[in-house]
């Protein structure tokens, strides 16, 4: 087995909402209790609806933010204030909208030298600008592309652009926050594609946000289903999606449309909206929407089991 | 007869650098009760043909067409007047997102009264009454108190439920849904289009549902119009659609979809939906199909019959035998 490359031990992020002259300030607690490692090579899909701390858990392993507790260390070394310049080469982060994520002044090729010019400030300008037509070949770009604009690039090639970027500094982890989802479907697959070589290629270890589904299913190697800031279940992709334990991962996966007409099938319907962060309900926090829930989940809050397939539910299945 | 027929409806634009055609030959029959599905890419004009059958383009659009009737009105020479009269009323339509589509400025009550003030004359109490009765409809709880709320107070999927009681306010006999679900999460998603199908089995109305989600349309569409670069280049009812595509664009379409991987990788269509300036002389796929011939890429291609999903192919694929004979 393989020295994992990412180890995450009880992220928690909050957020403080002002409550302005006359009221309190309030709490967001945003993530809570995320743990998990992540091996080279390997992909971990982190889903779940919006507002559950998908992209939160982004920013913190990227160190965008500082979490307020819990702790995680990349390829063996802590992460902390001291760290945070030397590991920010080992992880990199792709964007979800590649129309916002590139400045439209910087030209294709500066974008791509920009990392090498802040963080390896001893190359020379041939050699940025060698890297750069390097990348441009391997994420699928033509050379003459290394002068244009972004808004000269289609959806698909900014995005390719994107994963070019966050490849210059060769990280370890590749946060990949929603890469696809802003994109067309014919786009789509050839950048799940482009992903999928480059991790046999560089042995990458991805970090896969989205919300969708189908998506995860063709590239995950494990999942976490997250629920109002909290994994709610954990496990291998097989294990998730044949025989799911947890009662929102059943409820997910039924709402989520199948591309097969023959298929109709009876949905699982959740009532009621997801419930703001700010007033988490006590309890199991999906108990006022889970047609399961009894007393007991709505005074006590389960923890995750301590299972290869793991769900936080006082009566998984 | 048909409640909507549209016959070579064409949408141009005007733009700096010429003119550009969004929506190029679109042609559709809808009687009343039918689920009708269009499916595309972005810029495959499938919202613009709407727009302009509602008349919500900007005067920068030409629109021409053969025939454009909704229920028995030509929508060609008609005064903004006259058209004011019958969308919003019989035809209306949901747009993608309800939070910029609701007015920030006023209560959802008083958006939603308003369309039953102007197209029923309805009075105060009448209004209310329907108003709360739409709400209960559409499943929002507590709708006397919801009336009286801002847009910015309410989450996505409750502003959506509130774009739909709108646009059911006046009981139509065609709503069109702009990528309804889009900007929803996929509970909310699966609440909407539940939603949706049953409103339409109770009133009976038609329902088209504009989408680029291929998995939307399975589960809720009868009958599928797959659009590409302006043209429709398909139309077959779900099940067929699905498991026998006759454009080759649909099937590659189909084959990209993630679910429908054997393999790590996926099939891809190279390169990209062509753009204003360059739009290919024949079959607009032909750049990105595997299958072109010299013919595809000099001639436009006819299209095909009714049994062959009025495919617009020069090699309709999955013909079945005794054609071939």
């Amino acid at each position: 087995m393989t020295e994992p490359v990412l180890v995450a031990e009880n992220l928690t992020q909050e957020y403080v909402l002002k409550g302005g002259l006359f009221g309190q300030d309030r709490v967001v607690r945003a993530l809570t209790g995320a743990s998990f490692t992540l091996e080279a090579g390997k992909t971990l899909a982190v889903v779940g609806e919006s507002g559950c701390g998908k992209s939160t858990l982004a920013r913190c392993i990227t160190m965008i933010e500082e979490p307020v507790s819990g702790s995680f260390s990349l390829d063996g070394t802590l992460a902390a204030p001291g760290t945070h310049d030397a590991l920010r080469t080992t992880v990199q982060i792709v964007f979800q909208d590649p129309y916002g994520s590139l400045n439209p002044r910087q030209r294709c090729g500066q974008i791509l030298e920009e990392p090498l010019l802040i963080n390896r400030p001893d190359l020379s300008p041939d050699e940025r600008t060698r890297r750069a037509r390097e990348m441009l070949d391997l994420v699928g770009l033509r050379p003459e592309h290394y002068d244009r604009y972004p808004h000269m690039f289609s959806g698909g090639q900014r995005q390719r652009i994107a994963v070019g970027r966050a490849l210059m500094l060769e990280p370890k982890v590749l946060v990949l926050d929603e890469p696809v989802s802003a994109l067309d479907l014919s786009i789509q697959s050839q950048i799940l594609n482009l992903l999928v070589d480059l991790q046999e290629r560089l042995g990458l270890a991805y970090l896969f946000i989205s919300h969708d589904l189908s998506v995860v299913k063709h590239v995950a190697d494990d999942v976490i289903v997250m629920y109002l800031g909290r994994p709610v279940e954990v496990g291998s992709k097989e294990e998730i999606f044949a025989h799911q334990r947890h009662p929102y991962t059943k409820a997910l996966l039924s709402a989520t449309p199948m591309a097969d007409p023959t298929l109709r099938k009876e949905r699982i319907k959740l009532t009621g909206e997801l419930p703001s962060p700010v007033d988490i309900p006590p309890g199991c926090p999906f108990s006022p929407r889970c047609w399961k829930a009894q007393d007991k989940c709505r005074q006590e809050r389960p923890e995750l089991d301590a299972t290869a397939h793991a769900a936080a539910c006082h009566f998984p299945e | 007869m048909a409640l909507l027929e549209v016959r070579n409806l064409s949408v141009d634009f005007a733009t700096t650098s010429g003119t550009f055609r969004a929506v190029d030959g679109f042609d559709l029959t809808l009687e009343p009760g039918d689920i009708t599905a269009v499916v595309g890419e972005s810029g495959s004009g499938k919202s613009v043909a709407f727009l302009a059958m509602m008349g919500l383009l900007p005067w920068t659009a030409t629109i021409t067409s053969d025939v454009m009737t909704f229920d028995g009105s030509d929508l060609r020479g008609i005064t903004p007047k006259q058209r004011r009269r019958i969308i919003g009323k019989d035809m209306s339509m949901i747009f993608q997102e309800p939070m910029t589509s609701l007015n920030p400025c006023y209560t959802v009550g008083f958006q939603i009264k308003e369309a039953l003030r102007i197209h029923l004359g309805m009075d105060r109490n009448a209004r209310q009454a329907r108003a709360v009765e739409l709400f209960e409809q559409v499943g929002i709880p507590a709708p006397e108190t919801r009336l009286s709320a801002f847009p910015h107070q309410m989450s996505g999927g409750m502003n959506q439920r509130v774009m739909i009681a709108m646009a059911i306010a006046c009981k139509p006999k065609l709503l069109i849904a702009d990528e309804p679900t889009t900007a929803l999460d996929v509970t909310i998603q699966a609440q909407i289009l539940e939603l949706l199908t049953s409103l339409q089995e109770e009133t009976g109305m038609a329902l088209v549902l504009i989408t680029h989600d291929m998995g939307v349309v399975a589960e809720t569409a009868d009958r599928v119009s797959v659009q590409y670069a302006g043209q429709k280049v398909e139309q077959q009812a779900v099940v067929p659609l699905f498991n026998t595509p006759h454009h080759p664009y649909t099937a590659a379409l189909l084959a990209a979809l993630p679910e429908r991987a054997t393999t790590k990788h996926l099939p891809t269509i190279p390169g990209v939906v062509p753009g204003q300036f360059d739009r290919p002389k024949g079959c607009l796929f032909s750049p990105r199909c595997a299958m072109a011939t010299d013919l595809c890429r000099t001639t436009p291609p006819p299209v095909a019959g009714p049994e062959l999903g009025v495919a617009r192919c020069h090699y309709p694929i999955n013909v079945p035998v005794e054609q071939d004979a």
